[in-house]
C-alpha cells in the first residue's frame, strides 16, 4: 500500500544533475497513520484508511474521535480511503506513513479538488469559440451559438453543454515524475502542477500507468 | 505560500557576486555539446533583476550589443548550476531598477555613467 494525503504549499523550480530547471508543486504529505483498514469480509472491499493533519480534538465529533481512538491516534482532521485491487495491504492500523514511501524518480498520480470559478460562460469552461467582434455583430461575441436543430427534435438535447458552475471538481493528474522527497519536513514535490488551490488538500498515490506496467500490462 | 516550507527545495547558494542593475557583467556559462563541456561568456549590462516567488525562481536579464548594432538579451537564473562565475566589470550609476529604456538607445545615448564610490 502505497499513498499519502498532503496540503499543496506553492510552486518553484528546482534544478536536475543536468542543470535544467524543473517546474515543481510542493507538498506537505503526511505524516499520514493507517486509521483504518477495510476488509472483503467485513465492508465489502479492502482499502486502506489513512488519516492526515493533526487538529485539536474539540474540532471533531465523539464519532471521529473514538474512530481514531481505537489505535490510539490523536485527532487527524483528513481521512481518506486508498482502495487496494491487486497487491497486498502491508501496513497495520496505527502505523505511521511518511514521505518516504515514494522515491525520487517514480511517477505519481495526485488528486484534488480544481479551483472553483463559480458561474462561468461556455467559452471558459469548455473552451467554446468566440463568435465575430465585427461584421455588424452586437451582444453576441461569447454566446454558446446553436444548442439544438429543428422541430425534429423539437428540444435540446440533454447533455448540451452550457454555462454553469465550473471548477472545483475532483482532477487526478497522471503520471508526475517525484522529483524531491524530504522526509524530515514531510515534504514531497512533483513535476509539473496540481490541481486546486495552495493549502488544499491532495493525495498522492502511485501512478495507474507505472502500476500496469509493474504487473504485466502491454508496455514493458 | 508557506516560505519556511519552500526553503527546502532551496538549490544551494553560489558565492556569486551581488548583481545590481546597470553593472556590466561577464556571464561565464557552462555549455554542454554531446559529452563535451565548454564555457561560453556573455558580456553585457544587467538590465533587470527580479527576485520572483521563490529564490530558484530569481533571474536576471543582460543585455549586449551584437555585431552591426544588434542587441541581444539573454535571461539566467540567479541560482542556475550552469553558471560557472560571473564576474562584475564595470558599475554604473543608474535611477531605475529596470533598465527597460536602454533598448531604445543606442550608439553614444546607451552609455551608462560609472558609479562613484
Amino acid at each position: 500500500m502505497k499513498g499519502l494525503i498532503g496540503k499543496k504549499i506553492g510552486m518553484t523550480q528546482v534544478f536536475d544533475d543536468k542543470g535544467n530547471a524543473i517546474p515543481v508543486t510542493v507538498i506537505q504529505a503526511g505524516p499520514c497513520y493507517v486509521t483504518q483498514i477495510r476488509q472483503q469480509e467485513r465492508d465489502g472491499y479492502i482499502a486502506v484508511q489513512l488519516g492526515y493533519g493533526e487538529t485539536k480534538p474539540t474540532r471533531l465529533t465523539q464519532g471521529q474521535l473514538g474512530h481514531l481512538r481505537r489505535n490510539n491516534l490523536r485527532a487527524l482532521k483528513y481521512l481518506r480511503e486508498f482502495r487496494i485491487r491487486n497487491g497486498s495491504v502491508e501496513v497495520s492500523e496505527g502505523q505511521e506513513i511518511k514521505v518516504d514511501v515514494f522515491n525520487k524518480g517514480e511517477h505519481v498520480d495526485v488528486v484534488g479538488t480544481s479551483k472553483g470559478r463559480g458561474f462561468t460562460g461556455p467559452i471558459k469552461r469548455y473552451g467554446f469559440r468566440r463568435q465575430p467582434k465585427t461584421h455588424g455583430q452586437s451582444d453576441r461575441e461569447r454566446a454558446p451559438g446553436s444548442v439544438g436543430q429543428r422541430s425534429f427534435p423539437g428540444k435540446t438535447l440533454k447533455g448540451q453543454r452550457m454555462a454553469g458552475r465550473s471548477g472545483n471538481d475532483r482532477v487526478t493528474i497522471q503520471n508526475l515524475e517525484v522529483m524531491v522527497v524530504d522526509v524530515e519536513r514531510n515534504l514531497i514535490a512533483v513535476k509539473g502542477s496540481i490541481p486546486g488551490s495552495r493549502n488544499g488538500i491532495v493525495i498522492i498515490k502511485p501512478s495507474v500507468t507505472s502500476i500496469r506496467r509493474n504487473h504485466g500490462g502491454k508496455r514493458k | 505560500m508557506s516560505y519556511e516550507l519552500m526553503k527546502a527545495v532551496e538549490a544551494p547558494s553560489q558565492d556569486h557576486p551581488k548583481l545590481r542593475p546597470g553593472d556590466t557583467v561577464k556571464v561565464h556559462v557552462r555549455i554542454i555539446e554531446g559529452d563535451k563541456e565548454r564555457i561560453q561568456v556573455f558580456q553585457g549590462v544587467v538590465i533587470r533583476i527580479r527576485r520572483g516567488q521563490h529564490p530558484n525562481d530569481a533571474n536576471y536579464t543582460v543585455r549586449r550589443i551584437a555585431s552591426n548594432g544588434i542587441g541581444v538579451e539573454r535571461t539566467f537564473l540567479l541560482k542556475s548550476p550552469r553558471i560557472d562565475k560571473i564576474e562584475v566589470t564595470r558599475s554604473a550609476k543608474v535611477r531605475r531598477a529596470k533598465l527597460y529604456y536602454m533598448r531604445n538607445l543606442r550608439g553614444k545615448a546607451a552609455r551608462l555613467k560609472e558609479k562613484r564610490r
